[in-house]
């Protein structure tokens, strides 16, 4: 048995140690708001934070987490009142919406570090996020306008 | 539904639906909410619990049909629109598309399809309401009004939907409600916020691959590398030694592993051991497709277009350009890989499917079942991508094979890996284009000679039996210019491979040559691509709109120092359009820097999703144009994943500009059109940066110092 903490909770799987944390999540645990998309963190698309940083995690064996916190785009809000999910609201930034999780979970870690991110920290922190519907600009608005959310100027 | 709300249906579509035959499937939408008692039609059921439910017969990959559609209906109705609860709709030949004769989401065809049978769907309903309301109180119908779902009478007395819904069944349906005119539109033409994006800023949206069914097990498959090739014999007994591994099957697709993970049966899968045969494409590589193309094209074609005399003006012009122009496979990379969830009984099959095509899914599980169309329900979920890779069935018979073989519910998920090397490929092009001038300088003929594979013929063999492929020839029998003498054939070259149907098909294809080559007819001509263009379209007002709107806000020729403009024009799905590249060549390569695009796209519904849809399209444009390009050596993909098949991310996303004109006309098609104008744009702006004229892509096999 693994033990896990994942959106505050500890719960504990049967699985092999090898096993990717993306399909933990998704097939053991039934949250399957986290995507797969390609299996080499070439996509972004698995985004999940690891104690608070954005990690691909299909490339992040389930033997690996250990006691570190995962937090999962269920659990970064309870009522999609994030920042970056109310900005993500405001543009109406998904269209297929098959990314976006990965897009939130990445634009959230950004905003934690940076709370006023430059158009470089954007293209930096999001470089490893693809849309196929070409998001991008719609992006790039809510990530600046979820950095205002989050300075109170709501 | 009852066989009598066929009757009411054809009663009230009237003489839209030109065929509305019995469907050879009926099957009940999945909703469980409350008591029925009001199905007007088939997209519409009004419960008297005043719930309102909107059947969403297309499918949303993006483009917002689950908003626009509703929308349509609430217009009508008199409800506001978050009144409105979406589900999919089942297959059916009720909701076939009447733009592409089944029900198929493709083709920017939802809103022009639905433009005037949801609005028709909304009023007679709204119609029955009233009259079952106004029946109860003893007035005249027509006195009563209605706001947001409630009915008032003209003593001010209230009932809403629900209060009638059970009295306005029993009405008889009538034959042609009066729509309202576009002055009064309260909803349409009016932006609002998509229905979906709750749902996928939580990660609460179900797609494909989130399906979970009591009891399901896992599956991955190992199809053959060559395209065409097929299984000669595999040895398992590793793969079935491996934990968590349930079976071992040969399906009609290659050999799968189903387990009680996804991950285990990935990791079995990877373990078979199997010698393929290698097949019909054993041999096949680019240089082969190309020399198959070149021979192809020393034939004539069947005839898109014949204006005048192209071939006579051109043998007796004072001046003739000639170019030929190539372009490659390209695969569709939808972000959500390819899968399918089936459950197989004795008695009949569930699937869960991410399907442009819930008719043709329903077709192809039943045949693999073995079972009667009838015995097949098809739940459609949301797609993660569809850009024409899910008019494809290739990915459904396996999983229902698996399912059955195993007697359980089972979840077939390709790897990122079988999808980019298992994809039906955008189709090749090698295009021959001409130009002549007479002794004055005056453009007196076009001529077009393209080849390729025709999708059309593996799709619809009977439609193009006779006549040419329609989808071949977009963006080029429609050549809007004002030339006397015009040609334009395209002769149907096989390539051995299957090949699919690519956001904005032919158009993709045909614009990077026509618009390319117009640019070179204006440096023949010694003129600037603006002005070569605009005196060729005097005649052609919505053209001629988009294309002076755009120079306008572009700045059109004066861009900042050190980048480079180009232009395209075209109209395609009904849409008119003019797009602006901004390019800068940093170190040999070329930077997209801005792109405006304007355009005409008739009545707009929701005017933030005709501005998302160009965003979207110039994106898929460009990673097309920049990276694209699907190799083969021996039959087999060399492109595998993200990093050998690269797309747009948002480093490489230019700022994008989008100028819509409302022009009144009726509603185009906005889902494709801007793919199709990147390139040229980018091309005819490399053109004046550089002096070089790029006639193949993608750009990546460029060195442009």
């Amino acid at each position: 048995m693994t033990k896990l903490n994942v959106n505050g909770n500890t719960v504990e799987v049967d699985v092999d140690p090898e096993t990717p944390l993306l399909w933990v999540l998704r097939d053991t645990l039934g949250l399957t708001g986290t995507k797969f998309g390609c299996g080499m963190a070439l996509c972004g698309a698995c985004t999940v934070h690891l104690s608070g940083n954005p990690v691909r995690s299909c490339q992040v064996p389930v033997s690996a987490v250990g006691d570190q916190p995962v937090t999962t785009i269920e659990g970064l809000s309870k009522d999609r009142s994030h920042p970056v999910q109310q900005a993500w609201i405001e543009h109406d930034v998904p269209q297929c919406g098959y990314c976006q999780s990965g897009q939130i979970m990445s634009a959230s870690a950004l905003i934690a570090s940076k709370p006023r991110p430059s158009d470089a920290d954007i293209d930096t922190a999001m470089a490893g996020n693809i849309c196929r519907c070409g998001t991008y600009q719609r992006i790039r608005a809510a990530i600046r306008r979820a950095a205002e959310i989050k300075a109170g100027n709501a | 539904m009852s066989a009598n709300l066929l009757v009411t249906r054809r009663q009230v579509l009237g003489g839209l639906v030109i065929a509305i035959t019995l469907p050879a499937c009926k099957q009940a939408p999945k909703s469980t909410g409350a008591a029925t008692t009001f199905e007007p039609n088939a997209w519409l059921r009004i419960g008297s619990d005043n719930s309102i439910t909107f059947f969403c017969d297309r499918a949303e990959m993006g483009q917002g049909v689950y908003t626009a559609l509703p929308m349509l209906v609430a217009e009508e109705l008199g409800v506001s629109l978050e009144r409105i609860k979406v589900e999919f709709a089942p297959p059916g030949d009720q909701f076939i598309n009447n733009l592409l004769g089944g029900q198929v989401t493709g083709g920017s065809t939802s809103v022009r399809d639905g433009w005037e049978k949801l609005r028709k769907a909304g009023a007679t309903a709204r119609h029955l309401l009233v009259a079952a309301a106004a029946e109860e109180w003893g007035v005249d119908a027509r006195s009563c009004k209605v706001v947001d779902g409630v009915i008032l009478s003209p003593q001010f007395k209230k009932l809403n939907f629900g209060e009638v819904a059970e009295a306005a069944a029993k009405l008889p349906v009538p034959k042609d409600v009066p729509l309202k005119p576009a002055s009064q539109f309260t909803l349409i033409g009016k932006a609002h916020k998509r229905k979906d994006t709750p749902a996928k800023v939580d990660g609460s949206a179900i797609y494909g691959i989130d399906v979970k069914l009591p009891g399901m097990l896992y599956a991955a498959l190992a199809q053959p590398p060559a395209l065409g090739g097929s299984v000669k014999t595999f040895n398992d007994e590793k793969a079935r030694a491996m934990p968590g591994v349930v079976a071992v099957v040969l399906t009609s697709s290659g050999v799968a592993v189903v387990a009680d993970s996804w991950w285990r049966a990935r990791k079995a899968r990877d373990a078979e051991q199997i010698d393929w045969n290698a097949g019909p494409n054993g041999t096949l590589n680019d240089a082969k497709i190309a020399q198959t193309l070149r021979k192809g094209a020393t034939g004539a074609g069947r005839v898109a277009r014949n204006d005048g005399d192209a071939a006579a003006a051109i043998k007796g012009a004072a001046r003739v350009v000639r170019a030929d122009y190539e372009l490659p496979l390209l695969a569709h990379a939808t972000l959500e890989p390819q899968n399918c969830t089936a459950d197989v009984r004795a008695d009949g099959a569930d699937i869960y499917v991410p399907t442009q095509v819930p008719q043709m899914a329903q077709a192809a599980a039943a045949k693999a079942a073995g079972l009667d169309p009838k015995q097949v329900r098809v739940h459609t979920t949301f797609l993660g991508g569809g850009f024409g890779r899910r008019l494809e069935v290739d990915f459904i018979p396996a999983a229902v094979e698996l399912s059955k073989a195993v007697k359980k519910p089972v979840k077939l998920v390709w790897t990122r890996e079988d999808d980019m090397t298992h994809d039906a490929y955008r189709p090749p092009a090698f295009d021959q284009a001409a130009g002549a001038f007479d002794e004055k300088g005056k453009l007196i003929a076009w001529n077009l000679h393209l080849t390729g594979p025709s999708i059309t013929s593996r799709w619809f063999p009977a439609a193009v039996e006779k006549q040419v492929d329609p989808f071949a020839v977009e963006a080029a029998a429609n050549y809007p210019y004002d030339v006397p003498n015009v040609h334009v054939d395209f002769r149907q070259q096989e390539i051995g491979i299957d090949v699919g149907y690519w956001r904005s098909v032919s158009h993709a294809l045909n614009c990077f040559v026509a618009e390319s080559f117009m640019d070179e007819l204006a440096v023949a001509a010694k003129k600037n691509s603006y002005e070569f263009r605009k005196a060729l379209l005097e005649k052609q007002p919505r053209y001629l709109k988009v294309l002076d709107l755009v120079v306008k806000e572009s700045r059109f020729g004066y861009p900042y120092r050190g980048h480079f403009h180009g232009l395209a024009v075209m109209e395609g799905y009904g849409t008119y359009m003019a797009q602006v590249a901004e390019i800068s060549l940093e170190g040999g390569k070329v930077r997209v820097r801005r792109v405006y695009c304007a355009a005409d796209c008739g009545q707009q519904v929701n005017p933030d999703t005709v501005i998302a849809q160009i965003e979207s399209s110039v994106i898929f444009g460009l990673s097309a144009l920049m990276w694209g390009e699907i190799n083969l050596q021996n039959g087999r993909v060399q492109q595998t994943n993200f990093d050998s098949y690269r797309v747009a991310r948002m480093t490489d996303a230019p700022r994008i500009d989008s100028y819509v004109i409302e022009s009144g006309e009726a509603p185009g098609g906005i889902g494709e059109p801007a793919t199709a104008l990147v390139a040229p744009a980018v091309c005819n702006a490399i053109y004046t940066a550089t002096g070089r004229r790029l006639r193949s892509l993608p750009l990546s096999r460029h060195h442009l110092a």
